[in-house]
């Protein structure tokens, strides 16, 4: 019987199982294939001259020296790349970037020029041998200094800049918010600064870039998020047809946005590779990746909340200062000049916000991708979450309790905020309750006021965060024009094993199994007979790659709508074989089985031997799909972090005693790769509350260009996570899960600062900016304790 | 050039070195045994973590000439000559100790030369040992969990 056949097979591990990932198979064994594991014969080695000044004209370069060093083969400038008119690039937001500096240099670490040779030492050597002559320049290292009217223009090459100022973005009803901001018992204000931080994968970006003259074949092998748009930009940037460009990322040694954009160095080896006749490879070092590349936030906040008395939220205003650098170069959808941070609103219902932006060019490195974030997200819920914990205090209200009285309700959704988003579900009470008694809130509120008694510094902090993920339906998002929709491709091969190939490129997340449990929810097929092919533009389908937590909301939307085509054709193959009309036939992976005589079956796998060997008249041979997914929403993943700490009075130090994380990004498709991404989450969340920041001194010197300055979350410090989930499937999409990658770098900042903040409340301490270094605890506990 | 002769994973590797090559290239670049990462210049993150005469060390901070006449063991030789995977490795499976892979030859090589000295260890004390081997990926709870569950089974098995 089919039913019988059906209990024979093993259960089939799709959606909801914990799946061993395949990729660890080599990863555990130094099998992985990084960027710089790849060599290729003939190959040649580049390394890159950066400016030590952060503002200076360039009066010339002698590149003698460097280019009588045995083994060098060719040395790169500005005017060599002018001559082929690559001395400037596109950004992914549509502004330009020098790619090797012609004019003048406007930010510390910018590309001035490559050596290339036959050894990267001696690349390396000789770049120290290349003379360049500076004029420095008068130097901008904040947006409070590039909007003064005497501040020198950094981008003075432009036609009509005439100053620092890149835009000015307004989102929500000014006059509305006005009007609810007359009806306030009460205004809680925050001025904050969201510091600079850096994504800082463990493996640096790099290239080896490979023309063939003969053919004019590019191939590129490349630490690209986004292989296919990269390619495009390529195309365009480089004036290559495209189909004669393939873009390869391999494995990448983790992504969190540095790996987005188009970097000079990608841009010289493959002109050097095009006028050399040889492959080229460029690595960067540590200190390369830390001040050239893709920084995050650098982003000066105003917000104000307008309550009652009673708690009920009003409004609420905010006022952005970005601090973009010298380029900008954030990769933005085009029509959202910052990103989504217009969901401030976050998780509470209120009537009106008005958001106003304004960005500005400084002398500091351009990027502003998003670290672990969906284009701003992450400030956004920052900025709320602390502010309402503030307003809480200001009331008199416990924390908690402000939040319930203010969520928007289970039964509101989908529920359209002030500036136009539509939440498309959620259960905000639902994930609070389950975190406040996880972390037993009631209890350690006692207890805390026992340690407050005996003069103990102790905290709770709480963030109850919406993120909008999924970048998006085509009416609204695009990057440079491109459409934010994303495609797979499945291939069932004779055998009944399959090929999924997929438009996102995995950075860590698991897509290799992920992917195929999805596949294998929808046919039948089990994951480890589903190989998931990505990041080669020649071998996969079309899309914009992975970030902004977008793979399982669009790339997971597409599998499973590509399973459901490759099961429409199944079915009419299934119909053959059972020879009965397609309307009997009924699916039950992985069988289909004759409606009414159950008995009467054949496996996915029959179909597909089938499909090449015995096929009805009249129909193609073969069992495969395509599929590309236009999101028709956002989806909106939430969740409670709730944080305890313990800060000690002398040192400023604090620890975290307890971190509990209830996410809720609807169905979870693998949850032990779900929780993985949590963790990090919450690691790096930690990192930006208490330690990462590249800071600039007033001259544009970068500090924190190295992991001693640039501290990052080892295992001593990094808490202990208790995982909790709620489970609100996302309405629209086809298997109802949403994004969560970033979910916890986005939720959990403000939860760790708030149980600080909590702690020093009764001191008088209204904010500190982060990262809450113990020397800056510190001075806000004295600052406190001084008589005013 | 300076001649060396080292015993990597077992094999006596005779090679003509710069005196200023790090061992990390000597292995990756020379030898071509490229499961040892780079991940910084600042011998802070540990992802070239390998083993030299048995204790782990940052390859990056040693030069190739300083490990003549020594052994050197790296990550591709972990699992047993058969395949078998180390208790360590089959953990990390396991437990989803590892996400984008790059710290990860570096943790295991850290974890089991830290796991000779101390076989069965707590878990603060797992952490402390690994204070030297940055992840960015996966918050370090599932590597801890992989390391004192990997203990168990080694101290197990021996016992
Ligand atoms: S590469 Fe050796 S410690 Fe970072
Ligand atoms: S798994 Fe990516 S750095 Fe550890």
């Amino acid at each position: 019987m089919a039913t019988e056949a059906h209990e024979d097979q093993a259960e089939i591990r799709g959606i909801g199982h914990s799946v061993k990932r395949k990729e660890d198979a080599r990863f555990i064994r130094g099998k992985g294939n990084y960027i710089d594991d790849i060599h290729l014969p003939g190959m040649l080695y580049m390394a890159i001259l950066r400016s030590p000044f952060a503002h200076a004209k360039l009066n010339g370069i002698d590149a003698s020296r460097a280019q009588a060093v045995p083994g060098v083969v060719a040395v790169v400038t500005g005017e060599l790349m002018a001559q082929h008119n690559l001395a400037w690039m596109p950004t992914m937001s549509g502004d330009t970037q020098a790619v090797l500096v012609t004019d003048k240099v406007r930010f510390q670490g910018q590309e001035v020029a490559a050596v290339i040779a036959e050894d990267p030492y001696v690349a390396k050597d000789a770049v120290e041998l290349i003379d360049v002559d500076y004029d420095a320049l008068d130097v901008v290292v904040s947006p409070q200094q590039a909007l003064a009217s005497d501040a020198p223009v950094i981008r003075d090459e432009k036609d009509g800049q005439t100053d620092n100022h890149i835009y000015h973005w307004e989102s929500g009803d000014a006059d509305a918010t006005d009007r609810a901001f007359a009806d306030a018992d009460r205004v809680v204000s925050l001025d904050t600064f969201y510091p600079r931080s850096h994504p800082a994968p463990l493996e640096t970006c790099g290239c080896i870039a490979d023309v063939d003259g003969a053919t004019g074949q590019a191939t590129i092998y490349m630490t690209s998020q986004a292989p296919h748009a990269i390619r495009t930009v390529f195309a365009l940037v480089a004036g290559l047809p495209e189909e004669n460009i393939r873009i390869v990322s391999p494995d990448l040694g983790g992504g969190f946005g540095n790996k987005v954009p188009v970097y000079p160095g990608y841009v010289v080896a493959t002109a050097a590779s095009l006028l050399l006749g040889r492959p080229v490879k460029w690595i960067e070092d540590r200190s390369e990746n830390l001040i050239s590349t893709g920084f995050a936030r650098d982003f000066h906040m105003h917000g104000e909340l307008a309550l009652k008395n009673d708690g009920t939220m009003l409004g609420l205003r905010t006022s952005l200062l970005a601090d973009e650098g010298a380029f900008h170069a954030d990769a933005q959808p085009s029509k959202f000049k910052v990103g989504l941070f217009h969901v401030v609103t976050g998780s509470y219902d209120m009537s009106a916000a008005h958001v106003v932006a304004d960005g500005y060019y400084t002398n500091k490195a351009p990027g502003g991708v998003a670290y672990r974030c969906s284009f701003r997200v992450t400030e956004a819920s920052y900025l709320i979450e602390r502010l309402v914990q503030n307003a809480a205090y200001e009331l008199g209200m416990d924390p908690a309790d402000l939040r319930k009285k203010n969520f928007i309700r289970k039964d509101q959704f989908p529920y359209e905020t002030p500036t136009g988003f539509v939440y498309d579900s959620g259960d905000y009470h639902g994930a609070m309750d389950l975190a406040l008694e996880k972390i037993g809130y009631a209890e350690l509120r006692e207890e805390q006021e026992r340690k407050r008694a005996e003069g103990k510094l102790w905290g709770i902090g709480l963030a109850s965060f919406t993120e909008a993920v999924g970048a998006g339906p085509h009416k609204d998002y695009d990057i440079l024009g491109l459409k934010m929709n994303d495609g797979a491709e499945l291939r069932i091969h004779p055998t009944g094993k399959g090929i999924l190939k997929i438009s996102s490129k995995t950075q860590g997340q698991g897509h290799e199994t992920t992917f195929a449990q999805i596949v294998a929810e929808e046919i039948g097929i089990q994951p480890e007979d589903i190989k998931v092919q990505h990041g080669d533009t020649d071998n996969t389908p079309y899309g914009l790659g992975t970030y902004a937590s977008r793979s399982t909301p669009t790339v997971g939307a597409a599998t499973a709508m590509v399973s459901r085509r490759v099961i429409e054709k199944a079915r009419k193959i299934a119909a053959h074989l059972l020879e009965v009309a397609e309307e009997d036939v009924e699916f039950t992976r992985p069988t289909f089985s004759v409606r009414g005589a159950p008995d009467k079956a054949v496996t996915i796998q029959d179909v597909a031997f089938a499909a090449y060997t015995n096929f009805p008249d009249g129909m193609e041979s073969g069992l495969e799909a395509a599929y590309y997914y236009d999101p028709p929403n956002l989806t909106f993943p939430f969740g409670t972090y709730a944080v305890a700490v313990e800060v000690d009075r002398e040192t400023g130090v604090w620890q975290v005693t307890r971190m509990v994380a209830v996410d809720d990004c609807g169905v979870r498709i693998n949850p032990m790769i779900v929780e993985g991404q949590i963790h990090g989450g919450l690691t790096e969340g930690y990192g930006i509350a208490a330690m990462e920041q590249i800071t600039f001194d007033e001259t544009g010197n970068c500090i924190g260009s190295n992991f001693i300055d640039y501290l990052l979350p080892t295992a001593v410090e990094t808490p202990r996570f208790e995982l909790g989930e709620t489970v609100t499937p996302s309405p629209h999409h086809p298997i109802g899960a949403k994004g969560v990658g970033e979910s916890a770098t986005v939720g959990s900042p403000a939860a760790y600062v708030n149980a600080v903040i909590d702690a020093l409340w009764p001191l008088g301490v209204r904010n500190i900016d982060m990262p809450l270094t113990s020397a800056k605890v510190w001075e806000a506990i004295e600052a406190a304790k001084a008589p005013a | 050039m300076t001649q060396i002769a080292v015993t990597v994973n077992g094999t006596r590797r005779e090679a003509d070195v710069e005196p200023r090559t790090l061992l990390v290239y000597f292995l990756r670049e020379q030898l071509g045994l490229t499961g040892t990462n780079v991940g910084c210049d600042t011998s802070s993150c540990g992802a070239c973590t390998v083993h030299l005469d048995g204790e782990s060390v940052k390859s990056c901070t040693l030069l190739a000439v300083q490990a003549d006449g020594r052994e050197v063991m790296t990550i591709e030789a972990l699992a047993e000559a058969d395949g078998t995977l180390h208790p360590l490795q089959d953990a990390f499976h396991r437990h989803h100790g590892l996400q984008c892979g790059y710290c990860t030859p570096g943790m295991l090589m850290a974890a089991a030369s830290y796991l000779k000295e101390n076989p069965t260890p707590t878990e603060a004390e797992v952490r402390e040992s690994l204070e030297g081997n940055l992840c960015r990926c996966t918050g370090y709870q599932n590597i801890v969990e992989s390391i004192l569950d990997a203990a168990g089974q080694m101290s197990g098995a021996k016992s």
